[in-house]
This record gives C-alpha cells, structure tokens and sequence, in this order.
C-alpha cells in the first residue's frame, strides 16, 4: 500500500495529549495544597502549540480529503464536548476554583479539539476521494 | 465480498449511553459513595475485561479468521465498541475521581497516595493510547469497510493497529488491578 508523505499528526497529537495529562496529574497529585501552576502552565501551552502545529502542516497538504475529515471530526466533537462538559461539570462540583480551574478548563478545550482531529485524520488519510460518504456515519 | 450492512454509530446504542452518562451526572450530583463506588467499579472491571479479552483472547483468533469470517465479526464487533469503550472509560475516571474527592483517598496526605499518583500516571498512559490510536482505527475502519471497494490492505493495517493496542492497555490494565488492589486493602 502506498501512501503520500503526510506530517505526524498522530504523533504530534498523542505527544500532546501526554503534556494535558500530566498537567492534569501535577495538579491532581498536590490536592488540597495550592501549588504553583506555572508548570500546568506551560504544559498546556506546549499542547496548544502542538495542536496549533499540526492543524497548520495539515493544512498545507496537497489534496487532503477534507470533506471527509470535517465530515468523521465535527461528530467526534460533538462526542468530545459532551465529555468535556462532564468532566468540567465534575470540576466545579468539586469547587475546583481560580487558576487550577482556569488551566483545567482549557485542556479539556485543547483535549476535545485534538481527539477529534486525530479520529478525522486517521479516517480522512485513508480517502481516495471518490468514495461517497458512508451511511450511518451520524447519530 | 458481500459485506453485512451495518451502522457506524449504532442509534440505539446512543439511547443506552445517554442513560448511563445521566445516571454517572446524577451520582456525581448526588455524591453518595454507593453510587459511585457502583459506577467506579464497574465502568473500571468492564474497561479492564474488555481490553485484556480483545487483546489476549479474541485478537489472537481474529487474525485466524478467513477474510468473510474476520470481515463480519469486524462489522459486528467495532460499531459497538465505539460506544462502549469512550463510555466505560468515561465512567469510570469521572466516577473515581468523584469516589476519592468523596473519600478523601485524592488528597496528599492520605497515607498511599503515592500508589494514587501511579494510578494517574498509569491510566493517563492508557487513556493517551485510546484516544490517539485506538479509537481512531475503530472508526477508521468502519468508513473504510462501508466504501464500496473497501482496500484490504487498510483494514488489515488498521485492524491490526487496534488489536495491538488493545492489547497494550490490557497488559498496563494489570498495574492498574495491582494498585487498585493495594488500596482497596491498604
């Protein structure tokens, strides 16, 4: 099977998936005490980044089936958000508050939008373009 | 090949995924420790089995099976696994969380919690894995066995990604019996 060059949107995107987890796990491992969040900080911002830089190298790949990859993404999204908010729901019940639920808060935004990402792309990659759009594929 | 016709997301199945995600939001509005112990350990003993038996015991045979036999088990199998698995996950760490905020068992001071932060690191590990690699080849490979001329060489690839995987939580799945284990007992 060949395949055309295409940049490491898994890899990049587990990599950042990795950096909100032990974000995640640096506050959880400190509870109740306040620590400094500058380390959260900066994990969360390194998985931004890494979100930001593998939409942009998708985005300059010639003939990517992106039909279908907002087509699979935007159902996973929808997925996504729906746990997002439970977990953010979670959080505030239990009076998770100021900057621990500001950086909490935005990983699960960086989480639900990179997962749907990766299940567009690993879908979409595999598109020849002339495939119709598969029945069932929504709610 | 004739191909089984199949749904990519089961609708029914989203019916008894609501009911299950509203009854982990009314335990965790609740805050009993029944509920949640019910749900932590359930979500977390079907997540664990799950894994272990798709990647030890039916991904083995799997790969054993004529292309028809492989072909039909595949489309019967992954619709549903796309549900369950996102939901037991789901479940299972927001219900524990929720049981060790109830109990006190999150804070730093609780006398194992260093076994608690290898938990984190454990199932943080397995839950990067899932969301990274399997579930997107579960997906993937429902599209692709929906196209008219689905390619073989895909599925098989996809396929074989999603076994392994499977596979690899199930064996981190062990550490996480082992440490639950540990605080169960103390």
């Amino acid at each position: 099977m060949s395949e055309r060059r295409l940049p490491p949107v898994t890899q990049m995107g587990m990599l950042s998936l990795a950096l909100i987890v032990a974000g995640g796990i640096y506050l959880a491992a400190h509870l109740p005490h306040q620590v400094p969040l500058t380390p959260a900080i900066i994990l969360l911002a390194c998985s931004a980044l890494l979100l930001a830089g593998n939409l942009a190298a998708l985005s300059r790949v010639k003939d990517f089936a992106w039909t279908r990859f907002f087509e699979v993404a935007r159902w996973a999204l929808l997925a996504y958000i729906v746990i997002a908010g439970m977990i953010e729901y979670a959080f505030l019940r239990d009076q998770v508050s100021g900057g621990a639920l500001v950086v909490l808060s935005l990983s699960l935004v960086v989480f639900a939008v990179h997962v749907p990402v990766l299940i567009g792309f690993t879908v979409a990659r595999y598109d020849t373009g002339d495939d119709p759009s598969p029945d069932g594929i929504h709610a | 090949m004739e191909r089984p016709d199949f749904e990519i997301v089961p609708r029914v199945g989203l019916v008894i995924v609501a009911v299950v995600l509203a009854l982990l939001i009314a335990a965790i509005a609740v805050n009993e420790l029944w509920p949640l112990a019910f749900l932590h350990f359930v979500g977390g003993a079907a997540w664990t089995i799950i894994d272990l038996f798709l990647g030890f015991v039916l991904g083995p045979i799997l790969g054993r099976l004529s292309i028809p036999a492989r072909i039909e088990l595949t489309t019967r199998l992954m619709p549903k696994m796309v549900l369950i698995m996102p939901t037991v996950v789901t479940v299972t760490l927001a219900a524990g969380w929720q049981l060790g905020n109830h109990l006190g068992t999150v804070q730093s001071s609780y006398y194992l919690h260093g076994w608690l932060v290898a938990s984190y690191i454990v199932v943080g590990i397995m839950a990067v894995i899932a969301l990274g690699l399997l579930e997107p080849a579960n997906i993937a490979v429902l599209v692709e066995l929906k196209k008219p001329r689905p390619n073989p060489q895909v599925i098989e690839r996809l396929m074989k990604r999603f076994i392994y995987t499977a596979g690899a939580t199930g064996a981190m799945q062990v550490a996480t019996l082992v440490i639950m284990a540990k605080l169960t007992v103390g």
